[in-house]
């Protein structure tokens, strides 16, 4: 084969190879969404189940859903605002900083089966809170501080030196030239951090089962065991209660992320186009 | 002074993490390491048989760690060619238009739940290869397939920095010189990208190496050391999400071992892709 | 500042004493009927939350002994330094089914040959008459009161080969089973449905009235356990005699188990 020859050849294959990829999108969203849609009525979104979710709706599963991440996200940003402050305003780096860039990177490679383990031996009953709402926010907020810090960090380290110099020319302590010059501006990236992590909390399985627990009830206390979307989907279809409501739920799972993507990605436009000027 | 109590409190907030992690290893080990030792580290990695509610226990490992081996192994043919492909595609191939339109939907099979990915490959796979080829259905091939499309989006995203990193000037200046676009491409851009593009597959071996939810619902969970990827099998993930509800005592404790050994593997992979290339979050997109 | 508030919040909530709130723990097997009758229940009883978990037999006599759940279900018998904590009652009792897909001609199998299957002796279908496909086993977990069961009762000793794919759950079983004709595997009588064909033993067929009768014995408790030595909540003591009185009793039989003998 001649230099021509071998290009076309290869060229083929990857269109291919980028086809397909978007075929096999297609076909996994698309048979959710198809056989799922037609059951995401307004009743499947505020009712409760029924008949172990045979029947009825899924809003405890909504709602813990959200709770956790709520709870996640609450705990995660501020310490991992914190983290990403302190390292990129407030030191230079030294043993301390490439320790904690260590224990971060290795935060985020730590598999969610061991998270799951670690949030039940320690949340669930050493420190006695139980399956909970509680247990299962705090174990997601460690899956999702290193995302939040490698964010924010990036965020932080865009924003222009000149507002940092300008700040402190007018006088500004280190923390109010971080509150008034570069927070402001590393916020869209910040935000996107924790949009996306919300989206991870929603997605995350093996860890919520074994902190969160399965409980179908619609929950009353941060004591309360919950359900999310992800682990009513696993226990339906698994368990084969119902094919139907377990399309439904993972359509209104896809949605989810999608919406979740799309805020993400106004937001990220945003940044972009601002660094643009 | 008001700054001081801050930086203090922002260094206890940086601390966290590290923290956290001390905390996990500290736990996980502390309920794992007692029963490994009193096993015998080569015992219990080696044995062939597991076995936890017989009298007496039998704990081995070796059937897990084969099938997590092969089932990584599985899904990184599976979507490291791929996603090797769909990067080059999009920074050297794709029509702009095409690129901006394949990025979001990229993005979208990343966030796609794992357990959806392992509905798929129980549902639609798994039936599909058990009319084709006989056998369970549920097996590493079926796991394999998912995991690897599961992974692209890694792969796709960290090889595609890595190659759009490649100076222009090299790409450009063996164009001047009468090379086609392949042999840039194969010949030089590649080559340059290299480190980034073996940190994506490694990422993508850890990821594969951790899910569990997935391959519950996929892999048949069999206790046999799997001589043929059309055979079910068990993985160390699957095997500690599948006994954990019920394990008690020494049962428990050898899940929680289980775990010990999945961890100190993840790390060290996790150590060797940090070793090559460190990845901006933000870099890859709007251009 | 968010941190102090954190710690208060925490404190202030406690530990889940709630008395309108009942936690009910453990197995997977009982736990789908106990969560029937908690809604039924839930209906009939405004205001009052019952929390049926099913993370295992095990996990949840342990939760039972920690006093983390109030009462736990289990599908298998407690052992001797269990029983020295917990006090118990039979809710129901469950057959074991062995099943195979409805298309599979097998209608009855002697103990002996439902071993030799189990344990990989014979992987064959052509063994009983079939077409020479091998037989896919379907079983459950270890640890789990399922596995427990079927291995004391049915297998007896005869251990079970490595090569059948475990599931995390009855429901799966049967899903499986019931989408692959080379499948057979077991579950609790209570959730065969028409999806698979269970199938007789020593032939004997496996159905309540069989139980009831004493001719299936491959049978196991579904028990209640709570603590010894501490007062039950009036919640807990109420939602009991539901699932003991006819009431309870008669939507336990619907739904396919055997009733309990009711001694306290």
């Amino acid at each position: 084969m001649n230099a021509q020859q071998k290009q076309r050849f290869a060229f083929a294959s990857i269109w291919t190879a980028a086809m397909l990829t978007m075929v096999l999108l297609t076909l996994i969203v698309g048979i959710i969404m198809v056989r799922g849609l037609p059951s995401v009525t307004w009743e499947f979104l505020t009712g409760t189940p029924e008949d172990l979710g045979r029947e009825g709706g899924i809003l405890p599963t909504i709602l813990g859903t959200v709770a956790l991440g709520l709870v996640a996200l609450l705990i995660a940003t501020p310490l991992g605002i914190g983290s990403a402050i302190y390292l990129t305003e407030y030191t230079h780096t030294s043993r301390l900083t490439r320790a904690i860039r260590f224990g971060t990177e290795s935060l985020a490679g730590v598999p969610s089966i061991i998270f799951g383990l670690f949030g039940f031996i320690f949340f669930v009953n050493y420190l006695q809170m139980g399956w909970s709402i509680l247990a299962g926010g705090l174990t997601l907020a460690l899956m999702v501080l290193p995302t939040i810090i490698r964010t924010a960090e990036e965020a932080i380290m865009t924003v222009p030196q000149a507002y940092r110099d300008v700040s402190y020319s007018l006088g500004a302590t280190r923390w109010e030239m971080v509150t008034t010059a570069v927070l402001p501006s590393a916020l869209p990236g910040i935000v996107t951090g924790v949009i996306l992590s919300f989206g991870r909390a929603v997605s995350e399985t093996a860890a919520v089962i074994f902190t969160a627990g399965t409980a179908l009830n619609l929950p009353v206390s941060p004591f309360s065991p919950v359900r999310t979307m992800a682990v009513h989907f696993y226990i339906l279809a698994v368990e084969g209660i119902s094919l139907e409501k377990a399309y439904a739920t993972g359509a209104v799972l896809i949605i989810t992320i999608l919406l979740i993507n799309i805020g993400a990605n106004m937001l990220v436009n945003r940044v972009i186009a601002k660094r643009g000027k | 002074m008001k700054e001081r109590a801050i930086s203090i409190m922002l260094l206890v907030a940086a601390l966290g993490a590290l923290l956290a992690l001390a905390l996990i290893t500290y736990f996980v080990f502390q309920s794992g390491l007692p029963l490994i030792l009193e096993v015998g580290l080569w015992n219990f990695l080696s044995g062939t048989t597991w076995n936890p509610t017989a009298d007496p226990p039998q704990f081995g490992l070796l059937p897990m760690i084969v099938g997590s081996l092969w089932l990584t192994v599985g899904s990184l043919v599976i979507g490291v060619p791929l996603g090797i492909a769909v990067a080059v595609f999009m920074v050297e191939l794709a029509p702009p238009r095409l690129a901006q339109f394949m990025r979001p939907a990229i993005q979208l099979l990343a966030g796609i739940p794992s357990v959806i990915y392992g509905f798929i490959g129980l549902t639609i796979l798994a039936p599909l290869l058990r009319s084709t080829f006989g056998g369970p259905g549920l097996s590493v091939l079926t796991g394999a397939i998912i995991l690897g499309i599961m992974i692209l989006p890694s792969i796709i995203a960290i090889s595609e920095d890595a190659i759009r990193a490649v100076p222009r000037s090299l790409r450009d200046g063996a164009l001047a010189l009468g090379e086609t676009h392949w042999q840039v491409i194969s010949g030089i851009i590649i080559p340059t990208a290299r480190s980034g593009i073996v940190a994506s597959v490694i990422l993508g071996m850890g990821r594969a190496l951790g899910e569990t939810m997935a391959v519950i619902m996929m892999i048949g969970n069999a206790l046999i050391i799997p001589y043929s990827p059309l055979q079910p099998a068990t993985t160390l993930t699957s095997n500690i999400g599948l006994e954990l509800a019920y394990a008690t005592g020494a049962h428990r404790d050898a899940l929680f071992a289980t775990g010990v050994v999945l961890f100190v593997l993840i790390m060290l992979l996790n150590g060797i892709a940090t070793a090559f290339v460190r990845r901006p979050a933000f870099s890859r997109r709007g251009t | 500042m968010c941190w102090l508030a954190f710690a208060l919040l925490l404190n202030a909530c406690g530990s889940t004493n709630n008395e309108n709130v009942l936690n009910i723990t453990g197995s997977t097997s009982v736990a789908p009927f106990i969560e029937h009758l908690a809604e039924i229940y839930q209906q009939e009883h405004e205001g009052v939350t019952l929390n049926v978990q099913s993370l295992g037999s095990t996990a949840g006599v342990r939760a039972a002994i920690d006093g983390v759940a109030e009462i736990a279900m289990s599908s298998r018998n407690l052992d001797a330094a269990e029983a020295e904590l917990l006090e118990q009652v039979v809710v129901a009792r469950d057959a074991l089914a062995v099943i195979v897909h409805p298309s599979n001609p097998l209608v009855n199998l002697e103990q002996a040959q439902v071993q030799a299957i189990f344990s990989g002796e014979v992987t064959s279908w052509a063994a009983f008459g079939g077409a020479d496909k091998p037989i896919v086993l379907v079983v459950r977990e270890a640890g789990s009161g399922t596995f427990g069961a079927f291995e004391e009762l049915v297998m007896q000793g005869v251990p079970i080969t490595p090569a059948a794919l475990r599931q995390g759950s009855n429901g799966a079983i049967r899903q499986i089973v019931a989408e692959d004709p080379n499948a057979i595997g077991y579950i609790s009588l209570g959730i065969v449905d028409s999806t698979v064909k269970a199938v007789a033993i020593n032939g004997v067929e496996p159905s309540v009235a069989e139980v009831e009768a004493g001719n299936y014995t491959f049978v196991r408790p579904f028990l209640f356990v709570w603590q010894k030595n501490r007062p039950m909540s009036a919640l807990a003591t109420q939602f009991l005699e539901y699932t003991l009185g006819p009431a309870g009793q008669a939507e336990l039989t619907r739904l396919g188990l055997v009733k309990g003998v009711t001694t306290r």
